[in-house]
């Protein structure tokens, strides 16, 4: 069955690469994307849209909801945030009398949620249904020389409730399982739960570039060569605000950690040419870490 | 049950004052939490481990610490949940983003001049009623959300703003400002959210959510934090970057149906603002040398006409 795919709007935007590389990766792994279904679905609201209105952001991902059901599929997401704005408002959309309430706005084009929609990114998808097992037997290319430290940011592991995590304990560890699947070895580091910083980017500067220098500064000391995050905002700030993180908080030495999507480093394993998962539009230049690998951006 | 614990120690009085780990292990019942462990390992193998408790009964918040690196009450953590999957020790830290006085203490003065910075007592206007203030049952019923803090500091410890910006009010303070500024009896509420609205208040938060998870009475700090902004915004606070923001995500969405990063950059700046814009720049120039630029022309979702009636529709139920 294939899921209805929702991309989110960053992966659409200044993170194409993700895309990219999300389409080729689930192509390998047999994972079917219905391309058009959630093609007039809109913003999940990122949390930004709820700080205005909480309401108006949970009619809106019971819209996407709805349009899900109605295709009869399930939503796979490959944005953390998106999972985790779509999650806690699927929680509170459960209460019946809640859902009529909001349903009466959506009723003019004919959608209607019953509450059946659950969401889920792509990490999840690798693990609970593709299977940690299966994606081992298809990596063709191990990469034990990598070192990599996870980045899971806040919206895939908070709140732990509505994120299932009691009935999916294995989303607790999923990106390590998910390094050790494709043969490479896991920097684990305190931070990795964490805040990028990318929330506070334009609002507080100096905070936001602190954590970004502390998250790759942490995961560099403890011998990682890259990071890798299923979150694209995170991979927004760690990656495209580093060389600044640095220049304020380490001016002596650049930090220079790529920041990989996580399709980029399952493709890697699978075999994908890095060109096509395009490793070489990232500000932290992936030169280095590709070439231990014998690939060239 | 066997029992291991790795205790963090710091003795301010030592030779030399390092911080340190301590490992013990003890045999404990299962119906035991964390609390009783500690407090048997003070009792019976060593006098000199310091730490706070009292009520052992999630009611005083005296004995909030990291738990396995998460904040929590160690008097309402059971050692069942709290065993590490691995069979390792179970790991107990002080309190993080508080000042280490002794082994598992904090120095709380920094937490309390939070509180009382964002004045936590009533301030009504006009004549005194010859009885009570009345209130609405509804609102304090509301209200018990957030009067059911503790002060136990448990979101201040794992708060990741406070670990790179001691400035910040932090989430239990702005909880308690929340209380007030939702009291119905209360007559302050521009000058507090005036407040609220500076440098180290409501706009700082990042939204990670620690405070949502590791409070033990379910507050719900940055729920709060969010709903103050909303305030914020409609008393009039509009003039900063976070206003601007969220103000201009929401139109994005409201009229394209999905977001315009180039733009919502652009506009929570403030398209004026030539400072912030020229140091926008360089920002811009590397990312188009990588190719990671959005669509220079932002095009509408198909059917974006159906979210704006959404819009139109759940923002006509606020005024209604």
């Amino acid at each position: 069955m294939p899921y209805a795919f929702y991309p989110g709007c960053v992966s659409r935007g200044a993170c194409p690469e993700l895309y990219a590389a999300t389409l080729e990766v689930c192509r390998r792994l047999g994972i079917e994307l219905d391309l058009t279904t959630m093609q007039s679905a809109s913003c999940t609201g990122a949390g930004v849209l709820q700080e205005k209105n909480l309401r108006l952001g949970d009619t809106l991902n019971a819209r996407t909801f709805a349009m899900a059901e109605r295709a009869g599929r399930q939503i796979l997401t490959i944005c953390s945030t998106c999972q985790g704005v779509m999650s806690q408002a699927n929680a509170r959309l459960q209460d019946d009398d809640y859902r009529a309430s909001v349903n009466e706005d959506l009723a003019e084009e004919g959608l209607s949620y019953n509450g059946t929609a659950d969401p889920k990114h792509l990490l999840w998808v690798i693990v609970e249904e593709v299977g940690i097992d299966t994606l081992e037997s298809m990596v063709v290319q191990r990469l034990p020389s990598l070192r990599i430290a996870p980045f899971y940011g806040c919206y895939i592991v908070r709140p732990s409730s509505d994120l299932k995590f009691e009935e999916h304990p294995e989303r607790e560890d999923a990106l390590e399982r998910v390094i050790e699947a494709v043969g490479a070895q896991v920097v684990d580091f305190p931070g990795k739960t964490l805040c990028c910083g990318f929330p506070i980017l334009t609002i507080n500067e100096t905070n936001s570039l602190k954590m970004v220098a502390n998250h790759t500064m942490d995961a560099k000391g403890r011998g990682a060569d890259a990071m890798v995050t299923p979150c694209p905002l995170c991979h927004l700030n760690l990656d495209g605000y580093q060389p600044q993180a640095a220049k304020a908080n380490s001016p002596l030495s650049p930090i220079d950690v790529p920041i990989l999507h996580l399709p980029q480093l399952i493709g890697l394993a699978l075999g994908i040419p890095p060109k096509a998962m395009r490793l070489n539009s990232h500000i932290v230049s992936t030169k280095t870490m590709l070439s231990e690998l014998a690939l060239s951006p | 049950m066997q029992v291991k614990f790795k205790v963090r120690r710091f003795d301010p009085d030592a030779d030399r004052p390092v911080a340190r780990y301590d490992e013990y292990e003890l045999e404990m019942s299962e119906s035991n939490t964390v609390l009783d462990g500690l407090i048997r390992i003070r009792e019976e193998m060593d006098g000199t481990l310091a730490l706070r408790c009292s009520c052992r009964s999630a009611i005083c918040g005296s004995c909030a610490m990291r738990i396995n690196g998460q904040a929590g009450l160690a008097c309402n953590t059971l050692l069942i949940h709290a065993i590490p999957k691995d069979g390792g020790p179970i790991v107990v830290e002080p309190a993080g983003n508080l000042e280490v006085q002794k082994d598992l203490i904090v120095d709380f003065a920094p937490f309390w001049s939070k509180v009382r910075a964002v004045q936590p007592w009533l301030q009504p206007e006009g004549p005194e009623p010859e009885t009570e203030y009345i209130a609405p049952a509804d609102d304090m019923q509301h209200l018990t959300g957030v009067m059911a803090c503790i002060m136990c500091g448990a979101c201040v410890s794992d708060c990741t703003v406070l670990d790179v910006d001691d400035n910040f009010l932090g989430p239990a303070a702005l909880a308690k400002a929340y209380r007030f500024v939702r009291d119905p009896r209360d007559d302050a509420d521009s000058s507090r959210l005036g407040a609220l609205n500076e440098y180290g208040g409501v706009w700082d938060c990042t939204r990670c959510m620690q405070c949502v998870e590791v409070c033990p009475k379910n507050v719900d700090p940055m729920g709060r934090i969010m709903a103050l902004r909303d305030r914020a915004m409609e008393e009039g606070y509009t003039n900063t970057t976070g206003a601007r923001h969220a103000k201009a995500f929401s139109d994005s969405v409201e009229h394209s149906g999905w977001l315009d990063e180039t733009k919502l950059v652009v506009k929570s700046h403030g398209v004026t603002n030539v400072k912030e814009m020229l140091k926008l720049l360089p920002v811009a120039a590397r990312s188009f040398r990588a190719g990671k630029v959005p669509p220079l022309r932002h095009k509408s979702i198909p059917g974006a006409e159906n979210v704006r009636r959404v819009f139109e529709k759940v923002e006509s139920r606020d005024q209604g």
